[in-house]
């Protein structure tokens, strides 16, 4: 039996990053809001205290604050002709689950996409002619500019106290930052983090090459900061336990860190945990949602009416909760019609390992964002006539852990265990360090998402199936982007080095990054988008779809800076438009 | 759209403070598995809340039978020897680890998407049995056992000379070995990353003795501050490896 709830303002499925932006947003219109999370209730003291958070087991390999499987999976194949399997285990990316959500125990590495991004079709085409896009790279424009979205990013900025080297503030080129960013209204709220050793060999070498080093953009604070909210965030403390671990110093931008002290002071706002939502109910029309369906820890059916629906899942979540709902037409790559699931893309992370015979690195000296970035490669900040690819990413000599389950870089030639093995580790763990490519993925005709015909959730819906796989583009990117990360390597004088790249297929099971976008797209026509410029689903205006399952393709860059912008564009398009007329706020 | 005038807050009131408390809630008139937080509240916990973690409690064996046992202590140490460099995986307590991790969550596969149809897949496609870790520990050792016992002689994997265990592992590596239903690869990742972890974890689940493995790499372990050393380009860090429970003479163990 399915109990039906009194009516809200807004109901919000999922309360991770974007559903406390929405959240702090929508209350501020005397909005009710109701957040459903389907994980439990999480806050500093008592879940990632620093008198058990630094614990490698428990965090990295049991997973102890990411999704589980049991309850949300995929299947995955690399093409249409395999048979897509469940993945059993989470590897590759490592989505969470709780209040707080991913940015909980993300890195920190706080980047906004550049101009081009945007606008990636037509200056492409422009740039290069209508052949430098093959006919299976499914590129397209967003709907929306740099220059519109850049006081969102300058907000989340703000909201988070990123410490950062401006590179172009106002067309003005600032010394040290990076000359290629898009220009930006202010500088970075916080001075950049200090680097340790390795990082500064890396940008030591970049700059004898007459590259253009900075520092990461960093959302673990160089300093105290307090945010336009009222909220202080403490200084970092290179703990070396970020990225997969929630922070117990309060110095990693989060939900907690930046806007839950705020929110949970507000009347007109709740949470409601172990909630999960299994579908987004619309009218027979299929024009107007009428509020979502959730399931409590027992099983017990719950029907949530509300006159706002804004998904805020994590990227692949959104969409297959769109799928369960049976909104919109599910792409299908032989026909190609439909747009719910196509250009889903993800990252490609290949690196350089170097070994030094003199120099003590100390790796366990880190922070999720510490290091010294290149972006002469990425985006299209080179030109890239007769390479045979479009994008690139940045290039980084980041020193973010030692931990030392985890932190294996071994040279050449070294057997997988044993006595060489032991005596290799040792010798080379404090000495070692890598130098990484954060690459772009384009989106490809048959890399998209659809359901499983076979596997099932234990609500007996289907799982969401992902083929993808690496394609020429990235693949040709990679040995570009390969030969410059050997280049800077060696100017760094180690020992040795060892590259490292990835692919030619993609693993489902290495970590690479929880950087998964697309598949239920924003753009400027609902002929090949499935939300608008405002993140507004197109067939059913009362919906919206917030996270990086909006972008189009995914730029060299984490993406994290670009959904928060977008979640705050949004909101802001709901508060100054929507509820005064609530209805389409682009007209198809 | 207007914001509602009748709040579903008070609507909900009363049911849902004790709810809070209680762990289990109530929405409207229905029970409820789910807690709701309301703003203005006070935080959802209550005291002695903290998500601590789990210490291993005796150091005897749980899951693995004594040949069992055998067969991992000697398989780990071939993994991680003892020798000048350092401690192997026999002192540091890596079959003990590997013992309570399989009893405990981990062996069950708890957490895991563990339903069916099964089918190997390809490389790229991830882990694909159907047994649990403990289950798969189990089988796999098995088979070992009856492989070297139909060709070398009469003596346990234990009892082999190093050489000899060597070339059965590496033959699990490469996955040269026929066990049966269990895939020799799986099972080789499994045991080499289950080492690992039983080396370098923190010593509160039975690994790591004395932080042997993190003072033979030179990793300070749980210290979680080291503003001081970001300056100190190449310097050596001095300080010994703390564990989540601090040291052992903090203890008044050491
Ligand atoms: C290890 C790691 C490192 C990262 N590092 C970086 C980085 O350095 N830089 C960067 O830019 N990005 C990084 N990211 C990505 C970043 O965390 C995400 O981009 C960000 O959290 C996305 O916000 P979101 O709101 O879309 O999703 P989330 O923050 O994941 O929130 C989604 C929430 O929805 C809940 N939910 C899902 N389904 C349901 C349902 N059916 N019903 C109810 N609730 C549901 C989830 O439990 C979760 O709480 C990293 C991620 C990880 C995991
Ligand atoms: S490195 Fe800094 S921001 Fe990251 S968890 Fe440690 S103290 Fe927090």
């Amino acid at each position: 039996m399915v109990h039906k709830l009194p009516s809200v303002d807004v109901v919000l499925v999922g309360f991770g990053w974007t559903g406390a932006i929405m959240a702090q947003e929508l209350t501020e219109e005397g909005l009710e809001v109701l957040a459903l999370e389907r994980g439990s209730w999480r806050d500093t003291g008592t879940d990632f205290a620093p008198s058990f958070i630094q614990d490698e087991l428990r965090y990295r390999y049991h997973g102890h604050l990411f999704e589980e499987t049991a309850q949300e999976t995929l299947t995955f194949r690399n093409t249409p002709d395999q048979t897509a399997l469940p993945m059993r285990r989470l590897g590759s990316f490592l989505p969470g689950t709780g209040v707080g959500g991913s940015i909980l125990h993300w890195n920190g590495q706080a980047w906004r996409f550049l101009p081009y991004d945007f606008q990636i079709r037509s200056q492409t085409v422009a740039r290069y002619g209508n052949a430098a896009v093959s006919q299976d790279m499914m590129l397209q424009d967003w709907g929306i500019t740099y220059d519109e979205l850049e006081p969102y990013y300058m907000r989340w900025e703000e909201l988070c106290g990123i410490a950062g080297q401006a590179g172009n503030v106002n067309g003005q080129k600032q010394p040290g930052g990076n000359p290629f960013e898009g220009p930006r209204s202010k500088p970075y709220p916080t001075p950049p983090m200090k680097q340790t050793y390795g990082p500064t060999l890396f940008g030591q070498a970049a700059a004898s090459l007459g590259l253009h080093p900075f520092p990461c953009p960093s959302g673990n604070m160089s300093q105290a900061y307090t945010n336009p909210l009222g909220v202080t965030l403490a200084p970092c403390t290179y703990c070396g336990f970020c990225e997969k671990f929630g922070c117990g110093n309060y110095s990693k931008a989060s939900a907690q860190t930046t806007i839950l002290p705020v929110l949970m002071r507000k009347k007109n706002f709740t949470v409601r945990t172990e909630s999960e939502v299994t579908r987004v109910n619309v009218d027979a029309f299929g024009k107007h949602a009428t509020g979502v369906t959730y399931v409590d820890a027992q099983g017990n059916e719950f029907e949530q009416p509300a006159d706002l629906v804004i998904v805020c899942a994590y990227a692949t979540h959104n969409v297959h909760l769109l799928m369960s709902s049976g909104i919109g037409k599910i792409y299908d790559p032989s026909t190609g019609q439909g747009t719910l699931g196509k250009n889903y893309c993800y990252q490609l992370t290949p690196s350089v390992d170097l070994f030094f015979d003199d120099k003590l690195l100390n790796p366990f000296v880190g922070a999720g964002a510490l290091g010294v970035i290149v972006d002469d490669w990425n985006g299209d900040n080179f030109d890239h006539t007769s390479l045979g690819f479009i994008h690139g990413g940045y290039i980084a000599g980041y020193m973010t852990t030692g931990r030392p389950i985890e932190t294996e870089l071994l040279p050449e030639g070294t057997p997988k265990w044993g006595a060489k093995w032991k005596k290799a580790f040792v010798e080379n763990y404090l000495k070692s360090m890598s130098v990484s490519l954060m690459g772009a993925v384009m989106p490809d005709k048959s890399n998209h998402l659809d359901l499983d015909p076979t596997y099932r959730d234990v609500y007996g819906r289907p799982l969401m199936r992902m083929t993808y796989d690496f394609k020429q583009n990235e693949l040709k990117m990679q040995d570009f982007a390969m030969g410059k990360m050997v280049e800077i390597a060696h100017a760094m004088k180690p020992r040795e080095i060892k590259k490292s790249a990835r692919g030619p297929r993609y693993d489902i099971e290495p970590y690479q990054s929880t950087h998964n976008t697309g598949g239920a797209i924003m753009g400027a026509s609902p002929a090949d988008s499935v939300i608008n410029r405002y993140l507004q689903h197109w067939d059913v205006p009362n919906l919206f779809v917030v996270g990086a399952s909006a972008f189009p393709h995914n730029s060299g860059y984490n993406p994290t800076g670009t959904v928060s912008a977008l979640a705050l564009w949004a909101a802001d398009a709901i508060r100054r438009q929507y509820l005064k007329h609530p209805g389409p706020l682009v007209h198809a | 759209m207007k914001p509602k005038k009748v709040s579903r807050r008070e609507f909900l009131a009363a049911s849902a403070t004790a709810a809070a408390a209680a762990g289990a809630g109530a929405i409207g008139t229905t029970p409820a598995f789910s807690r709701d937080v309301h703003g203005g509240d006070k935080d959802p916990w209550l005291p002695h809340q903290a998500d601590a973690p789990h210490p291993l409690q005796a150091p005897d064996y749980k899951f693995f039978t004594p040949e069992e046992a055998a067969f991992i202590e000697a398989a780990t140490e071939r993994l991680i020897p003892d020798d000048a460099v350092g401690p192997g995986a026999k002192a540091c307590g890596v079959a003990l680890f590997i013992d309570h991790q399989l009893a405990g969550a981990y062996g069950r596969a708890q957490g895991w998407y563990m339903q069916g149809p099964w089918s190997k897949g390809e490389e790229t496609q991830g882990y694909q049995s159907r047994l649990t870790p403990s289950a798969l520990y189990r089988a796999a050792i098995k088979a070992i056992e009856d492989h070297v016992a139909s060709s070398h002689s009469a003596t346990p994997f234990a009892g082999l000379a190093p050489d000899e265990q060597d070339a059965i592992i590496s033959d699990l590596e490469k996955g040269k070995l026929d066990l049966g239903g269990v895939d020799a690869k799986t099972f080789f990742k499994m045991l080499w990353l289950n080492t690992k972890e039983g080396m370098f974890s923190d010593p509160i689940y039975g690994g790591n003795k004395d932080m042997a493995g993190w003072k033979m790499l030179g990793f300070p372990g749980a210290r979680y501050n080291y503003l001081d050393w970001v300056d100190r380009h190449g310097q050596r860090y001095d300080q010994p490896p703390v564990g989540i429970r601090g040291r052992p003479e903090w203890n008044g163990e050491g």
